[in-house]
């Protein structure tokens, strides 16, 4: 099962490959990790995505907070929570197919962030099964690349 | 205001947190430091001849006393060749700091001469670790090494200086600070949570304390003293446990687990309670883990949260400190005897005892042969126990732990968790520097001591009076036994007899060598060597034949011991 761990992390380097480090030496596997700044600039905010069992998960929590520049972690409820990835999907495209695309585009709310003659790039924001959902209708045009920013999660309501 | 430079400074922060020794080893990347070394007058430098016993030192010192140990090397092999004792204080909590060279901050990243990523290599088996890119910040971060080593779950700290950092002035006034907003390490037990293990414990019939390194760790020997007279419950021990409880008394049961004694893993398999205190339950302990203690349920007192639930499942977790837990857990434990009346466990004290009388640990008396069971009873009765004892690992070891009564915590200084062989010798020379009062053995095997036979030099040209009680068997023993009893007798690179005249090779280094090779000799030997102001190693020839019993195979549980009889030829 999919697990949403958001990580206050003190700014620092390292402090990145001391986390990733943690999730491998235990034997527990990434699905995605996203970082980014947060509203002080001493701290940033870690988002990993981890598909393991319940003890596991309670496992590397713990190891986690044992890391002395982690201030915080918070296990997110996919329920009570607001999860978002980017993605930016670059597609076979011709004059004669720019119009389906784009009508898919439409339909999902995809910006057209990029057009050549035989190319288009869209850019898609979302939960993980939009996205998939988005790709899939895609591939039938070509994808030739896909890049996304891995999960961030935000919990519901005003509690932090 | 006056100006020093970036060695006086870390110097300076050393003394400050009341450093008496830095065991190191010089080179390229930390010649400053040794420049300010050479006139500091508080602290000594001792000189080791290898930088992974200077680790090792370092952690025999910090377990010998409580207090943190420090090394000090080079950068580059420098930092490698510590890596090894760094692991084995990370497995083993002890709280050590240790302090590497660095290239210079503008060569970092092109793989210049001599130049390792040694906080990279080392996160994984330190507590925390820094590189220091500002002098500024050299204060605070020397401030933070010593308090999270030694705070919370002890553990080692490396702190990775680059040589122009060493070089760089900075205001001599400037004093270290920590800013910790991360590391909240949890003293106090839960009051709900101790209550209720106090309940538990009082409506059990046959409970154990299962003590470990934690209880010694944090000094709380007289507390579970204390507790047990109270409560009147027996006290098995891991092997960093032993001398959290004392040996001698009638509740002790000793040491479990695959070389325990069998006493101890029977009172396993019936207790209906442990209590378990700082431990980790360990493989070594438990054996196959889905057989381990079925009867009983647990109570895991720790500091490190993460310990509890990650081997077994726990019935009442207590995060805290030992010290401050027991202290509770005793007060609340009488109230509810008070209340309630006073639990016996008398019956369950009878059958450990018959178990004690009918399953002691063996070895054949009557044999010729030298048995190292009888060498170590017969150091144990000259030094009434009272000598600070370290290992090797192996054999010789498990020996220690099953014939050497530890009667005081810190006076059994053995490596658990990473079983690093060539750990005693430096360890007992930290031990010795810590403390002078004390007799310090090394019970080493030939396998071990040829990994840090150079550390003789360390030993002798400090007068440290250590004494190696060699059980030489010219065998790589404990392998060599696995290889005959799993592996149909095929002794494959495990046999090093004939290589070494360790008498001579100590004698070369200024230390004094006896070789023993019958019974009648053995005490004579070792009163003598007691009686001699320098290294001392006996070479003991013992029988290359003799295994360590009883034995639980790798992956049984702990209820099927072998012993001598059922493997004996």
């Amino acid at each position: 099962m999919n697990h949403i761990i958001s990580v206050l992390v003190e700014n620092k380097s390292g402090v990145l490959a001391k986390i990733s480090g943690l999730f491998s030496r235990r034997g527990f596997n990434i699905e995605s990790l996203a970082v980014g700044p947060t509203d002080d600039e001493k701290i940033a905010r870690i988002t990993i995505v981890v598909n393991m069992d319940e003890d596991s998960v309670e496992q590397v929590t713990k190891q986690l907070h044992k890391l002395i520049n982690v201030l915080k972690i918070q296990k997110l409820d996919p329920d009570y929570s607001v999860q978002r990835e980017l993605v930016l999907v670059k597609v076979n495209s011709e004059n004669k197919n720019r119009a389906e695309i784009l009508e898919i585009a439409n339909i999902f709310r995809a910006n057209v962030v990029d057009v050549t003659k035989n190319s288009i790039m869209l850019e898609l924001t979302g939960a993980g099964t939009k996205i998939n959902a988005f790709e899939e209708l895609l591939k039938p045009y070509g994808i030739l690349e896909v890049v996304g920013t891995g999960m961030i999660a935000c919990g519901r309501g005003k509690k932090t | 205001m006056g100006k020093i430079n970036g060695s006086q400074m870390l110097l300076k922060c050393l003394v400050s947190e009341g450093v008496e020794y830095i065991f190191g080893y010089p080179g390229g990347k930390v010649i400053p430091i040794y420049d300010a070394i050479y006139d500091e007058k508080k602290i000594k430098h001792v000189l080791v001849r290898h930088e992974q016993c200077a680790a090792h030192a370092a952690d025999g010192y910090a377990r010998a006393t409580g207090r943190t140990g420090v090394c000090m090397a080079t950068s580059g092999p420098g930092g490698t060749n510590l890596v090894t004792g760094i692991a084995n204080a990370y497995m083993d909590s002890v709280p050590i700091v240790a302090i590497t060279g660095q290239v210079s901050t503008v060569e970092i990243g092109t793989d210049s001469f001599q130049e390792a990523d040694i906080t990279g290599i080392t996160d994984p088996i330190t507590k925390h670790n820094y590189l220091i890119k500002h002098v500024k910040d050299l204060p605070n971060v020397i401030k933070e090494a010593f308090y999270i080593a030694s705070s919370g779950r002890p553990g080692p700290v490396l702190v990775d200086i680059p040589i122009d950092v060493q070089n760089a002035l900075i205001d001599e006034q400037i004093k270290g600070e920590i800013n910790l907003p991360g590391y909240k390490p949890t003293v106090r037990g839960n009051l709900k949570q101790i209550k209720e293990a106090a309940k538990k414990i009082h409506q059990s019939t046959k409970p154990v304390i299962f003590s470990g390194g934690g209880v010694i760790a944090s000094n709380a020997s007289s507390l579970l003293k204390e507790f047990v007279e109270y409560a009147k419950i027996p006290v098995i021990t891991t092997l960093l446990g032993k001398g959290s409880y004392p040996e001698n008394k009638e509740l002790s049961i000793g040491m479990a687990g695959m070389h325990g004694t069998r006493y101890a893993n029977m009172a396993f398999v019936e207790t209906d309670l442990i209590i378990g205190i700082g431990v980790r339950f360990d493989d070594r302990i438990t054996g196959k883990l889905s057989e381990f203690a079925k009867n009983a349920e647990v109570i895991h007192i720790d500091v490190d949260p993460a310990e509890i639930g990650k081997n077994v499942k726990v019935n009442i977790p207590v995060v805290g400190d030992a010290k401050s837990v027991l202290g509770d857990l005793i007060v609340e434990y009488k109230k509810i005897n008070e209340e309630k009346g006073k639990a016996d466990f008398s019956e369950w004290i009878d059958m450990i005892a018959d178990w004690k009388k009918k399953f002691p640990v063996y070895y054949d008396k009557n044999s010729n042969l030298l048995k190292p069971g009888f060498i170590l009873e017969t150091l144990q009765e000259l030094t009434k126990g009272e000598a600070i004892i370290c290992t090797e690992v192996g054999q010789n070891q498990m020996w220690a732990a099953q014939y050497c009564k530890t009667l005081e915590p810190r006076t059994f200084i053995s490596s658990g968790g990473l079983g690093t062989m060539g750990f005693g010798l430096p360890a007992s020379i930290g031990a010795q520097f810590g403390r002078p009062d004390k007799m310090v053995f090394d019970i080493a095997g030939d396998g071990s001591i040829q990994m840090i036979s150079q550390e003789f030099a360390t030993a002798v040209s400090n007068n440290l009076p250590i004494k190696i009680i060699l059980l030489n068997n010219g065998n790589l023993g404990l392998v060599k036994q696995w290889q005959e009893l799993f592996y149909n007798e095929r002794y494959s690179e495990t046999c090093i007899r004939g290589c070494v005249d360790f008498v001579k090779l100590v004698e070369a280094y200024g230390g004094i060598g006896f070789r023993v090779k019958e019974k009648k000799d053995v005490e004579k030997t070792i009163k003598e060597a007691m009686s001699i102001n320098n290294l001392v190693l006996i070479d003991f020839w013992i029988d290359p034949d003799e295994n360590v019993f009883p034995m639980v195979a790798p992956g049984s549980p702990i209820s099927e011991m072998l012993d001598h009889k059922q493997v004996k030829k």
